[in-house]
């Protein structure tokens, strides 16, 4: 049987959406915790969220 | 605050003339759509068309279909010598232009010399055989850049203008010196470094200020796709590309070719790495600047085209409270995406003059 493309773009969604979930977490903790780092704790959230966005429209377009 | 409730409103009337805009289309065309997207046909016709239409750069612009407030633009082409002429001798791309004894017909969004009746030869995959003239027409896309470069430097000239007289800013100054501070305070110095930030500012601005208000635009109902059109964002990342290799210091070539402090065998494949590494970044910033943009853009325009699949009014209200939400939304993807490219060119930039003292 095959599996449409489609599919692993999906998962590759599920993917990316768990890790930038992750990084907004963590990134929150991270805050409260650190009230003071904010600014800079976000700066690095935002960059690394765009990364894995990256990957995950990457693979929306490859279908 | 009542800035705030203008712009709010100013949102409410994109997403309503957009709206009008799709009604606009004849009522065939809204019959096709209404069967296209109940049979899931993949035929030319429909809502699938209409945003592949929107989504593609064209030759003519259209401001309002319904009212019929479209221009047309010149067409520039080189075809043994110069060809140019008005782009409504193609009629939407129905009719065969002719210049100077050649012919040229649009197929698919793209010119092809064909002979006086405009007939398209396949060849092989299903593409077109004809020869295809070298194109530099101002199209929708060039059109819309040159107008906001065109403001940019009005805008931005004579706020330097209004500087140089009072350190106080005046009128549109008040709005733009927040972000042009948070361009250098934000991005600038914390990844470039106080001592190279300077040469660099330039060129972050103008990036910073083009991405975003390019993207605005876009999300007016002019049907503009200027950052969702690949060739857009290739020519942005190439500029970053090209300013940090011809800026970079031998620090930067040295970790790139001779990576320090790894063992000698590993130099070589690492130094294969990091070299397509330089490449891959910049690909990575046409990658997402296009397709946050293109996604945007397909996601509203798919809501406003359920909006004519439904003929419910619950169904109907629901969408358009979507379409609001996710127009707002799009507000802030277009302001991120202009930060984020900043910001990773800015990343970029210092890791190309960063000085390394302690190896």
């Amino acid at each position: 049987m095959e599996i449409p493309a489609i599919v692993g773009a999906g998962l590759i969604v599920i993917g990316a959406g768990l890790g930038i979930g992750k990084i907004g977490s963590s990134a929150m903790e991270a805050i409260a915790r650190q009230p003071e780092a904010a600014n800079k704790v976000q700066t690095a959230m935002i960059i690394a969220a765009a990364l894995i966005e990256g990957i995950g429209f990457a693979a929306l377009f490859a279908v | 605050m009542n800035r705030i409730l203008s712009f709010c409103l100013l949102v409410a009337l994109s997403i309503g003339l957009s709206t009008v805009d799709v009604r606009g289309e004849d009522n065939s065309q809204e019959e096709d759509l209404h069967m296209d997207l109940k049979t899931g046909a993949h035929d030319e016709n429909g809502a699938k068309a209409y945003i592949q239409h929107h989504l593609q750069d064209s030759y003519d612009y259209t401001i309002w279909h319904a009212m019929g407030w479209e221009f047309p633009l010149p067409v520039i082409l080189f075809d043994d010598g110069l060809h140019i002429f008005s782009s409504s001798r193609f009629h939407h791309g129905e009719s065969v232009a002719s210049c100077d004894g050649k012919y040229y017909k649009i197929y698919h969004g793209k010119i092809y010399e064909t002979d006086e009746a405009g007939t398209i030869t396949m060849g092989e995959h299903g593409h077109p055989s004809n020869p295809k003239p070298l194109d530099f027409s101002i199209t929708k896309n060039v059109f819309t850049i040159m107008l906001m470069g065109a403001f940019l430097i009005l805008v931005f000239s004579r706020m330097a203008k209004s500087y140089k007289e009072n350190p106080i800013p005046k009128k549109g100054g008040k709005f733009l010196e927040p972000l042009v501070l948070f361009v250098r305070d934000e991005i600038a110095i914390p990844n470039i470094g106080e001592k190279h930030y300077k040469k660099y500012m330039s060129y972050l601005l103008t990036v910073f200020f083009f991405i975003w208000f390019i993207n605005l635009v876009g999300l007016t109902p002019l049907g503009i796709n200027v950052t969702g059109n690949i060739a857009v964002t290739f020519a942005l990342a190439l500029m970053t590309y090209l300013i940090t290799q011809f800026t970079a210091n031998k620090h930067y070539w040295g970790h790139i070719f001779w990576m320090p402090g790894v063992p000698v065998p590993m130099r070589i494949p690492l130094a294969l790495i990091e070299l397509l590494g330089t490449v891959i970044k910049p690909f990575s910033l046409m990658i997402r600047l296009y397709a946050n943009i293109s996604a945007g853009h397909v996601v509203i325009m798919s809501l406003l085209a359920l909006l004519y699949v439904f003929t419910n009014w619950m169904a109907r209200g629901a969408f358009l409270g979507l379409t609001l939400f996710l127009s707002v939304i799009e507000l802030l993807v277009a302001f991120l995406q202009a930060y984020i490219f900043t910001m990773l060119t800015a990343l970029y930039f210092g890791g190309a003059v960063a000085e390394h003292d302690d190896h």
